[in-house]
């Protein structure tokens, strides 16, 4: 630490003579002033050093000591050395402390000295608290367990949380203070009134803020805890809440425990206030796993718009391209094992062209034979269907495979205490919604586009323009296969990878495309979103099963009272 | 009269052959089975009884199918729903004849109940231990989902394609449904560990061949039906329909009452199918209502040769004999095979099978 110090304060210096070198009048005498500065630096770095080494070497035997008065086998007196170990500014302690909490510290019976074990196949690797030494391992019965109860197990708990509050790392700091929510002491609470006048980070000043206010409601007078409620009102954390709840208990007679009204008022508006929030956020909570949900489906079922509703191709394989897709991510992945988070973006446009290759030699080499029989293209695609899901079992593994998450998609966005969004499933929305617009400007801005539309419109008309169809035809299956590649890269962050994802986006996709009414994208798009938010919001008080079942009959019905889907083609080509 | 009957046999040879064909099986294999000594070349072993049993229940199904694909242009995926829901029901009563044998040894609940802890047997079970009853839900369950699902879907001009997507939603919805346990029929084991039926035991050769006997007989009686159905007026319409159904509704026929008629009647032969199938496989459970499945004997259909009914008791048959043959010898090439059955049928043999040995016959003539 002390040569820390040092070091920060001969960067600083180091700094200083940048700044000064525009004049060379200046340089002379900023040279002396540096020299004499640095020595003035060195000086007082030796006294905070030996300062620090004193303090150390006393500290080393008092933590020595603390460390082997854990043997003893009165709990008072573990108690007197965790409080011992736990006041001595040293950064082994909590290694200690919380190795003593995980019932992972033993002292040997041979020579009584304190380990630290970690059981690696039926025996014990040790370690030794005080220098971390590895000591080799050793059967279960030359150790003895240094046991705890129920109060130490809760003093330790409070003392780790007491040592990361001064935790460098925000995140530690944060974690800490949420855990000693609802039990701080005297002492701590004015540890944390120290603490929280000096935090720079907002969010760990609020939950300390928060911690404060909860054990100002337990133990101040009735005018602090009157601010303590107002201060906690909207408090999403369950602490909290359980906390606001005891107030408002009653006891068997039925009168209220807590005799201040107005307290209890306050404390009631507040869980009012509380739950009323709660409800907005599991509003939104479903609001979002619900687009995600239809991201999913809108990924799966925007190449099937391409391929049937603009093409008018009944395409089963469509799901396989899908697994395709999935499978090259994979392929990718193992490719390159040491970019992970590189790797998803290569997969993009690697599963664009895998899939889209596929496509076009299912268009060329199958559908071409098979137009204007669209009952006849759904077979011979299902066979497609069956040999791609067969090769995938053969050269790959009928298994499922492992597909990673790269770092930027793990981890979850939190918005408060009960509230977060998970990365991945962001990510994939936002993603489905860049494939949708890139889509979208394709059919409409593009050459290609211009001659998908003509083709699908009126095909001898459009070969008489001079376009050549089959070309077009096999272009467009190829998009609309390269997508569902796309598809494929985003679900395999999402889903297991194997053989048979395919077939379960298949009858989904066919759903939503038909629903959103065929031949136009944007109906595809409010159709996949509000079948997935249909499905999450249905979902909590009838299960998952039964909620894809209800949304599977709900369109079952809505086709038939609308054959043609929400947003039908109107004019001629409508009518077949 | 006789001269009628005459006229009516001689003009569909395809059929009266295989009819001879199933009157023929239906007395031979029992008798080589039950009679001729196992020691003998000739005796059929009970397992294969089984398994020719199986293959014409899965005919009778193909002949449900073609009946309203081949003739009226409805290409159902989830004709493999009614098969289910029939064999349910016929599981349902066997079920209920395990009565005490079970592993808890319950008279009145099954196995699974007593296992998920239901203390009485769901409303909807009751019935099932008389086999008149089931035998009649066999044909009202799917019936009755063939005439709402047809009613709703014909009267709003629901064809083609959407009509098969939909109908593969159905099967789809109902797999998810009889997966759940919820539901009271076993969840993902389905019914299964069947004692006897009509109180005979359903592992001997006896009712094996008896079973037998009775899909070959109910698969020739449901030929006979679907043929006159086909040759009356009725029919015609039907076929009118296939070809031109706009033209159909201008002439004043309504379509949609004749296509519902034969999707019910389609619907119930699967549902027989599926009860026959039961008893003899010994199982039934969710995966019966895949959509694969009910894809797949749509391919079986294609194969024999649709429009024809003969064919798609062949292709039914051909393709399950190859695909218990093939899964023994290489059991990975299956589905390769099957994959390419479907491509190169539907590009190649838009007729099946029935269409090249009549090429041939047009050939010779």
């Amino acid at each position: 630490m002390a040569s820390g110090l040092i070091l920060l304060q001969g960067a600083c210096a180091k700094q200083e003579p940048k700044m000064n070198q525009s004049s060379a009048a200046n340089q002379i005498s900023s040279g002396i002033l540096y020299a004499s500065r640095a020595l003035l630096l060195l000086l007082t770095g030796l006294i905070v050093a030996w300062i620090f080494t004193s303090t150390a070497l006393a500290d080393e035997v008092g933590f020595e000591q603390a460390v082997q008065q854990l043997t003893t086998r009165k709990f008072r007196d573990k108690e007197k050395a965790v409080k011992q170990l736990a006041d001595i500014q040293d950064k082994r302690t909590l290694p200690v402390l919380q190795a003593l909490l995980d019932a992972r510290l033993y002292y040997r019976k041979s020579d009584k000295r304190v380990v630290i074990v970690v059981p690696i196949d039926g025996q014990y690797q040790l370690s030794d608290p005080l220098n971390g030494e590895q000591l080799g391992t050793a059967a279960k019965r030359q150790l003895k367990k240094i046991g705890i109860n129920n109060k130490l197990r809760k003093l330790l708990k409070a003392k780790l949380a007491s040592l990361s509050l001064e935790s460098p790392d925000v995140e530690v700091r944060l974690a800490a203070v949420e855990q000693m929510l609802g039990h701080l002491d005297e002492a701590q609470a004015d540890y944390i009134t120290r603490l929280a006048e000096q935090e720079q980070d907002e969010d760990v000043r609020d939950a300390m803020g928060s911690a404060l206010a909860l054990h100002q409601l337990e133990h101040g007078s009735d005018e602090q805890r009157l601010q303590a409620i107002s201060l906690l009102s909207g408090n999403l954390s369950q602490v909290v809440n359980n906390h606001l709840q005891a107030l408002l208990e009653k006891n068997e007679q039925g009168e209220f425990l807590e005799t201040n009204t107005t307290l209890r008022k306050a404390a009631s508006r507040a869980l009012d206030l509380i739950s009323s929030r709660l409800q907005i956020n599991s509003i939104i909570e479903t609001t979002f796993f619900g687009l995600s949900l239809g991201s999913v489906l809108l990924l799966a079922a925007i190449g099937l718009a391409i391929t049937f509703g603009v093409m008018g191709v009944i395409n089963m394989a469509h799901g396989e391209l899908i697994m395709l897709g999935a499978y090259t991510t994979y392929l990718v992945q193992s490719a390159m094992p040491n970019y992970t988070d590189l790797s998803l973006i290569v997969a993009v446009p690697a599963a664009f062209i895998v899939s889209g290759l596929f496509g076009i030699m299912i268009e060329r080499f199958v559908i071409r034979h098979l137009y204007g029989r669209p009952l006849e293209t759904l077979l011979a695609t299902f066979g497609v269907s069956l040999i791609l899901q067969q090769l995938v079992r053969t050269v790959i593994s009928a298994q499922n495979v492992a597909v990673s998450n790269p770092s930027w998609m793990s981890g979850s966005w939190q918005i408060n205490a009960a509230l977060s969004l998970t990365y991945n499933r962001l990510f994939i929305f936002i993603f489905a919604m860049v494939v949708f617009v890139a889509l979208l400007l394709i059919l409409k801005k593009t050459a290609l586009g211009l001659q998908v539309r003509a083709v699908s419109q009126n095909r001898p008309m459009a070969q008489a323009m001079g376009i050549r169809s089959g070309w077009v035809d096999a272009m467009t299956f190829g998009l609309g296969s390269g997508v569902a590649g796309i598809a494929g890269v985003a679900l395999s962050q999402l889903t297991n990878v194997g053989p048979n994802m395919g077939q379960a986006y298949i009858i989904d996709s066919f759903m939503v495309v038909v629903f959103g009414g065929v031949g136009n994208l944007w109906g595809t798009f409010v159709g996949a979103l509000s079948l997935g938010a249909a499905n999450k919001f249905i979902e909590p008080w009838s299960g998952a099963v039964l909620a894809k079942i209800i949304v599977l009959v709900f369109i079952i019905m809505f086709i038939q009272k609308y054959p043609r889907g929400l947003f039908p083609q109107k004019g001629r080509s409508a009518e077949n | 009269m006789v001269k009628l009957l005459q006229q009516y046999f001689q003009r569909d040879r395809g059929g009266n052959s295989m009819l001879g064909i199933l009157l023929f099986i239906s007395v031979m294999v029992p008798v080589l089975n039950l009679v001729v000594p196992e020691s003998s070349v000739f005796h059929v072993s009970t397992y294969t009884v089984t398994l020719i049993g199986k293959y014409l229940t899965f005919a009778l199904l193909a002949l449900a199918v073609d009946l309203i694909w081949g003739y009226c242009g409805i290409m159902s995926l989830g004709h493999g729903a009614f098969f289910a829901l029939g064999g349910y029901a016929m599981g349902m009563y066997l079920m209920r004849q395990i009565g005490d044998r079970g592993v808890y040894g319950n008279p009145e609940l099954p196995d699974f109940m007593v296992f998920l802890n239901w203390s009485e047997l769901p409303w909807y079970w009751s019935g099932f231990d008389m086999f008149w009853f089931a035998m009649l839900m066999v044909i009202v369950v799917p019936g009755l989902l063939a005439f709402v699902f047809g009613w709703l879907a014909f009267r709003s001009r629901v064809t083609g394609v959407y009509l098969s997507i939909i109908t593969q939603a159905l099967t789809y919805a109902l797999m998810l449904a009889f997966f759940r346990n919820e539901m009271g029929f076993g969840g993902n084991n389905g019914l299964t560990d069947f004692k006897d039926i009509l109180g005979y035991s359903l592992q001997s050769d006896f009712t094996r061949a008896s079973l037998f006997a009775a899909s070959a007989i109910i698969l020739a009686l449901a030929y006979l039906l679907s043929r006159y159905i086909i040759n009356s007026k009725l029919g015609r319409v039907v076929v009118a329909i296939r070809d031109a159904e706009d033209r159909t509704r201008f002439i004043a026929y309504r379509v949609e009452y004749y296509k519902l008629w034969l999707f019910v009647v389609s619907a119930i032969l699967a549902g027989m199918a599926g009860a026959l199938y039961v008893p003899q496989v010994g199982i039934i459970n969710p995966g019966e209502f895949s959509p694969l499945n009910s894809i797949e004997l749509v391919i079986w259909v294609a194969i024999g040769g649709r429009g024809t009914l003969y064919g798609a008791v062949a292709g039914a048959v051909l393709v399950n004999f190859s695909k218990t043959w093939f899964t023994g010898i290489l059991p990975e090439g299956w589905i390769f095979a099957l994959g390419a059955l479907f491509v190169v049928v539907t590009i190649y043999l838009p007729r099946g099978l029935v269409g090249i040995m009549n090429r041939k016959q047009a050939a010779q003539t």
